[in-house]
């Protein structure tokens, strides 16, 4: 800004001044502080007495170097299972939120079986159905390629995760006012049309932020494929630590990993602050 | 006079119990002063422990352990056992273990971060292959079959560098699971050391076979299995002397010949 121009601005009142002032003195408190913090850590880590071997453990440059391409070749095994899984949890996640909320009697059964689904797939552990249903099925005597674990450890985490996804469209749907299926019946809609363009587009913008979590959760869930076979990142981490006898190949994992969750995250704070301007 | 005895008497104890101490090289070198910890797998696996009970000193790796134990001057009594995973026996800083025996084979990577002994076993890789797959033991027919290992073992090299198979192998967290990958008939074939293939195919799953062992001319194998330490373990050259102490006098021949004798008779790969 040229002098000039601070000149003919408007002089800026003692309230202004003052907020500057405060502004700028909060800024370098926090500044000061962060600076402190790294600081302390930067200096007293290194110099606890074990600090050099779990630096050689975890922190090794050369290990690092050499596993990392290694790594990145097995992360794409993960990308690949995720974007095959995402959608048909999505999909299968909705018809069993919509199961649970059939309202006609002859439906009774279809709510019956959806609240099975979301009972019992929530409260198996994941690795437990990954490995029943992972070599479970292939164990009946299926052909190749029919028995592969990843169709079958696909399915798993489909079946578990859609548990939880159904929950939440349906915690999406039932937010969505009493009154609105009511309007949408005065207005002649039926049922199914009051869902499909009334209730659904509403429930399903709820919950978005609270799905993006679950994508979250699901990227690192892919790993657990790894159990039945597929080597994906975490595995081919496992097997470059048991060769080298060192952890650093789980820190190139990790970083990998946080490369994807951290933008997702924020993505999603940014979706939830956004609705709740919305809502306000 | 009584005094004069009992006096004598404790002086020559005490001469005793010092000069043995300076004769054990292990003295002031153990976790527990005057006992060996040694650790082993959760569970331990046959042929190397019987039972999954290392203190009945039954299976190899079990009463090699004995007899180092005592070629390094410690009673059976004084042997203590303790069970650790991989991870916990690779993990930065102090170890629960003096030394850790659950088949590790000795790599030039692993010793940069660990110590290992003197190798005490040998071990070729054999090739198990799953209830009605039948292949010959040459580098060419196995190439076609798909191909397990278990993750944390020497085999998944092996498996890249040598076998190169047409297909990306699958790969697992135990012997179990490769069990259940083969019933499913999701591979027809695993590496393991060839001990732990010929009890896989004996007692573990039915209907599998041996069908051949990598000659030892080839490189890196035999895998040579010792006993792990903690990085600059004071105890290694004890415990070197130990099991040098039982090749040179056949006895560790003696121990292998009892429990893994029917190693032998496994065609060779080509």
């Amino acid at each position: 800004m040229s002098g000039e121009g601070a000149v003919a601005g408007p002089v800026p009142s003692r309230r202004q001044v003052y907020e500057d002032r405060q502004r700028r003195r909060s800024l370098i408190i926090a500044a000061a502080s962060t600076g402190a913090v790294a600081a302390a850590v930067m200096i007293l880590i290194p110099r606890a007495p074990g600090w050099d071997r779990v630096q050689a453990s975890f922190f090794n440059w050369d290990v690092f170097a050499s596993t990392f391409p290694g790594l990145l070749g097995a992360f794409m095994t993960d990308v690949a299972i995720f974007a095959w899984c995402a959608p048909a949890i999505a999909v299968l996640g909705l018809l069993v939120a919509l199961a649970r909320d059939a309202r006609s009697p002859a439906l009774f059964p279809l709510r019956i079986l959806g609240a099975a689904h979301t009972d019992i797939f929530r409260g198996v552990p994941v690795i437990l159905t990954v490995y029943l249903i992972g070599f479970g099925i292939p164990g009946l005597g299926l052909p190749r390629p029919w028995n592969s674990p990843y169709i079958w450890g696909s399915l798993a985490l489909t079946l578990t995760y859609s548990a939880y996804v159904a929950e939440i469209f349906r915690s999406g749907i039932e937010s969505v006012h009493e009154s609105q299926r009511a309007a949408a019946q005065s207005l002649g809609l039926s049922d199914r049309d009051s869902m499909r363009f009334v209730i659904l587009p509403q429930a399903i913008r709820r919950v978005i932020p609270a799905q993006m979590n679950m994508l979250i959760a699901l990227q690192k869930d892919v790993a657990l494929l790894s159990f039945i076979g597929p080597v994906e990142i975490f595995r081919q981490a496992g097997v470059y630590k048991s060769l080298m006898a060192n952890f650093t190949p789980y820190v190139g994992a990790a970083i990998i990993f946080l490369c994807i969750t951290i933008p997702a995250t924020r993505y999603t704070d940014h979706l939830l602050a956004r609705q709740n301007r919305e809502r306000s | 006079m009584l005094k004069l005895l009992l006096c004598s008497g404790l002086t020559i104890a005490v001469t005793a119990a010092s000069a043995l101490a300076e004769d054990r090289c292990a003295a002031g070198k153990t976790l527990t002063e005057g006992k060996l910890t040694i650790a082993t797998g959760n569970p331990a696996y046959y042929p190397w422990v019987l039972n999954d009970a290392p203190e009945s000193g039954e299976g190899f790796e079990a009463a090699v352990a004995y007899a180092v134990a005592g070629e390094m001057g410690f009673s059976a009594d004084n042997v203590v056992w303790v069970r650790t995973s991989f991870d916990e026996a690779i993990q930065p800083g102090a170890k629960n273990f003096d030394f850790n025996m659950q088949q590790y084979s000795i790599t030039s990577e692993r010793d940069k971060f660990v110590d290992f002994s003197a190798p005490y076993y040998a071990a070729p890789m054999a090739v198990l292959t799953a209830p009605g797959v039948t292949a010959d033991p040459t580098l060419e027919a196995l190439r076609g079959l798909k191909w397990g290992a278990v993750g944390s073992t020497t085999a998944v090299p092996k498996l890249s560098g040598v076998i190169k198979p047409d297909s990306d192998p699958l790969l697992y967290g135990d012997n179990s699971d490769i069990n259940a990958a083969m019933s499913a008939g999701q591979i027809d074939a695993a590496l393991f050391d060839l001990p732990t293939a010929l009890f896989l195919s004996a007692v573990m799953i039915e209907g599998s076979a041996v069908i051949g062992q990598f000659p030892a001319d080839r490189e890196d194998n035999p895998d040579l299995f010792g006993m792990l330490m903690e990085e600059g373990n004071p105890l290694k050259q004890c415990v070197d002397a130990a099991l040098e102490a039982l090749k040179s006098s056949g006895e560790l021949a003696a121990i292998e010949a009892e429990w893994l004798q029917q190693t032998t008779g496994v065609p060779l790969i080509r």
